[in-house]
């Protein structure tokens, strides 16, 4: 394939992974290709960068793809061509000879320079030598292990060598990741050159977008959500004051433009219509089925908070327990959910989730504050663990309130499977599946979009 | 029209001597605006040098720098031009009898009774110019909409008047907050560069450049601590203006070392918010003891 037809293809993958892409961009890329020297890789990727992805999260996409693109496309032409590396052979003699611990050497002070070149040459060198000593497993993600062992590459400082050694005080941690980046791709290469094929094309999809979750939940990913979703609802704000029928008449400016007209309303003048800044309960499980989507949900919609007059926060298992003031208070998530677990005292015995008895007491607390502009947001997997759903009193709150949400943390999937049972819920809520960043957005879209009074 | 730069490493050599270090692909996209001619969106948090790099690039081509610095709010007549309404009723006064409507109203409506603003001024200039369209996020979509004539054909219409082609080709750079989702259309006209904070020998290099007394320990021990600053979940991060600040404030005291005592004295440079004042002493404050 050619260079134009390379770049069209690669093009097309960009916009498979949702990177807006348009022939301007493309004619962009060519004109940019034709003014510089773009022979090093670096020129290349950052030019290409500049002309085709044109936001954070689009270029974050375009690395991976850029990556993966044309690490692919090389290994096909390899294939293609018949090339094989005539050092593979050779490689094996010449390894016999080099000195392991010279080596370990060597590598440890291209680590400690940030010398990628370098780095890449040693890894092969690396890679010839230690395939002798022991067979590869074939499963690439435990030979690069394997290797960084067999090096004696390790982050933490080892005092038992010289001064100036880079390894005394241990070798930097993002130069040890950039070489094991690199062993991982060496050692794909082989596996090509090997079977003679290239593995299947893994698209990045959902893994990279999926929520963070578990104990240990990406901190930046969430507030990267969060201020894209701030983002979001900033500029929504324009769009829906253009929309214009249903408005109200305001008599008193009518009236006082028609001065000019000499007492004849010739200009109507309109009450300006203020986007509606809903009043939210949210009602949170956070039994250990669910916890991390919960918590993770719950600080998303605080860090939402100017966007809503006014919010309540409430968790749940067996019991329910207001939280809003310890939202307010803690700015750290980890300290959130601390905090929840520490002193909400949501689980009585058993520690699985009652939704009757939940039901029942948030009637109890908040039955007069619930008036039909308010809206009551539920997360939750509903599983029941077999009690009563009481969908009866569910109903009652949902007539109370404007509208009723539920946020299923579950793959529509399980969906009333086993004890879960949303469909009971179903009839009185608007139910939105939720467990990727993009079904969150769709969510908060959901919620921001304004209602005839 | 003056001469383009010949190579990227050309555009690199001369920011640095502007005073501006460009790092990763800065250098590379400047050179493409000016062969391309292509208007750049710059993205980045705040105060990584997205407006710096706007003033380097008119120093470094010898060009003046015509700046729009964007509110909400702004509109046309602030920002492209605006009849000069004193002057057409005095040119209408003075001609009280005589001419005929026609002829008033052909001459009141030229160019003499118009105020450039900022974006007309830098298309009818006669050397080109660099034009910085500042924190363009702050604006409302239509006015971004109406920037769409003047980035990708270089001209703007006048109701009155018609097209205005543009004299001289102006840079254009756009700086942006990320504060808000560009629209497509603007996005799609430009080049685009994501300045980040700079990896810390980078950062050195830049605090040494603009604070070259401070001895090279200290220097290093800084940035270390910005960098180290700027992991935490902070409101406001310090920026690398703040960082230089601080430099100056440690020459200022004659401080030699920077020890948790004087990390607490200076720390108010770097970090400003209450909250995040806090969270800082905390943290870095117990590293450094």
């Amino acid at each position: 394939m050619s260079l134009d037809e390379q770049l069209l293809a690669f093009a097309d993958q960009l916009r498979g992974e949702g990177v807006a892409i348009g022939t301007s961009e493309l004619l962009d890329a060519f004109a940019a290709l034709g003014e510089v020297d773009w022979r090093e890789r670096a020129t290349f990727q950052s030019t290409l960068g500049a002309t085709l992805a044109k936001s954070p999260e689009d270029r974050h996409l375009f690395d991976l793809v850029f990556e993966r693109f044309f690490f692919r496309a090389t290994e096909a032409a390899a294939i293609e061509a018949g090339v094989t590396e005539a050092g593979a052979a050779a490689g094996g003699e010449a390894g016999a000879q080099i000195d392991l611990d010279e080596l370990r050497e060597q590598i440890a002070h291209a680590l400690a320079d940030g010398d990628e070149a370098r780095m890449r040459d040693l890894a092969r060198l690396a890679l010839a030598v230690i395939a002798r000593v022991g067979d590869g497993s074939n499963v690439v993600g435990i030979d690069v292990q394997r290797i960084r062992r067999a090096l004696g590459l390790r982050s933490d400082p080892q005092p038992d060598y010289p001064p100036g050694d880079p390894r005394r005080d241990g070798l930097p941690r993002e130069a040890l990741r950039r070489f094991e980046a690199i062993l991982r791709r060496e050692l794909e290469r082989a596996q090509i050159e090997r079977t003679m094929q290239l593995p299947p094309s893994r698209p990045l999809g959902e893994l990279d977008r999926a929520l963070p979750s578990g104990p240990a939940a990406d901190l930046a990913a969430v507030h990267r959500v969060v201020a894209q979703l701030r983002r979001r609802l900033a500029s929504a704000g324009a769009e829906r004051r253009g929309s214009r029928r249903h408005d109200h008449v305001d008599i008193r400016r009518t009236m006082r433009a028609s001065l000019q007209t000499g007492g004849v309303p010739v200009i109507v003048k309109y009450r300006p219509r203020r986007p509606r800044r809903p009043e939210i309960y949210v009602l949170c499980d956070v039994s250990t089925s669910v916890t991390s989507a919960s918590v993770f949900f719950l600080s998303v919609l605080h860090a939402l908070h100017d966007s809503f007059r006014r919010m309540r926060s409430f968790v749940f298992i067996e019991r329910i327990s207001e939280v809003t003031d310890t939202f307010a208070a803690e700015r750290s998530f980890r300290a959130v959910s601390d905090a929840i677990s520490a002193d909400a005292g949501v689980a009585d015995v058993s520690g699985y989730t009652d939704y009757g008895r939940v039901w029942s007491e948030f009637r109890a607390l908040v039955e007069d504050d619930l008036h039909p502009r308010a809206t009551v947001i539920v997360l939750g997997d509903a599983r029941t663990n077999g009690r009563d759903p009481r969908a009866d009193i569910f109903a009652t709150i949902a007539a109370r309130a404007g509208r009723t949400f539920w946020l299923n943390p579950e793959p529509r999937l399980y969906w009333n499977y086993g004890d879960s049972v949303i469909d009971a819920y179903a009839p009185h809520c608007t139910v939105f599946e939720c467990w990727t960043t993009r079904q969150l957005e769709d969510f908060v879209r959901a919620l921001t979009r304004t209602i005839a009074r | 029209m003056d001469a383009l730069p010949e190579s990227v490493d050309a555009v690199a050599e001369g920011l640095r001597a502007a005073g501006y270090l460009p790092g990763g692909s800065t250098a590379l996209v400047a050179y493409l605006a000016t062969r391309l001619q292509r208007p750049v969106l710059v993205e980045g948090p705040a105060g990584v040098g997205k407006t710096e790099l706007a003033k380097a690039m008119a120093s470094y081509l010898g060009r003046e720098l015509v700046r729009l610095q964007c509110y909400e709010g702004l509109d046309e007549a602030k920002a492209l031009y605006e009849w000069n309404y004193r002057k057409q009723l005095l040119r209408i006064q003075a001609e009280a009898d005589g001419a005929g409507w026609a002829e008033v109203q052909d001459d009141i409506f030229g160019e003499e009774f118009l105020l450039a603003r900022p974006l007309l001024q830098a298309i009818s200039a006669k050397r080109p110019v660099v034009l910085l369209i500042d924190e363009i996020d702050k604006t409302d979509q239509e006015f971004e909409a109406m920037l769409l004539e003047l980035l990708s054909d270089f001209q703007i219409t006048i109701p009155e008047l018609g097209r205005i082609a543009a004299t001289s080709q102006p840079v254009v750079l756009l700086t942006s907050n990320n504060s808000r989702e560009l629209t497509e259309a603007l996005k799609r006209r430009c080049l685009y560069l994501w300045l980040d904070y700079p990896s810390i020998e980078h950062e050195l290099e830049i605090v040494r450049l603009h604070a070259p007394e401070l001895p090279e320990s200290v220097a290093r021990k800084l940035v270390e601590l910005v960098a180290m600053v700027r992991e935490l979940d902070l409101k406001k991060p310090p920026s690398i203006a703040e960082s230089i600040d601080w430099a100056r404030a440690l020459l200022l005291l004659g401080r030699e070392d920077i020890d948790a005592a004087t990390f607490s004295e200076t720390m108010s440079v770097i970090v400003k918010h209450r909250t995040d004042v806090e969270l800082v002493a905390a943290r870095v404050g117990l590293a450094l003891q």
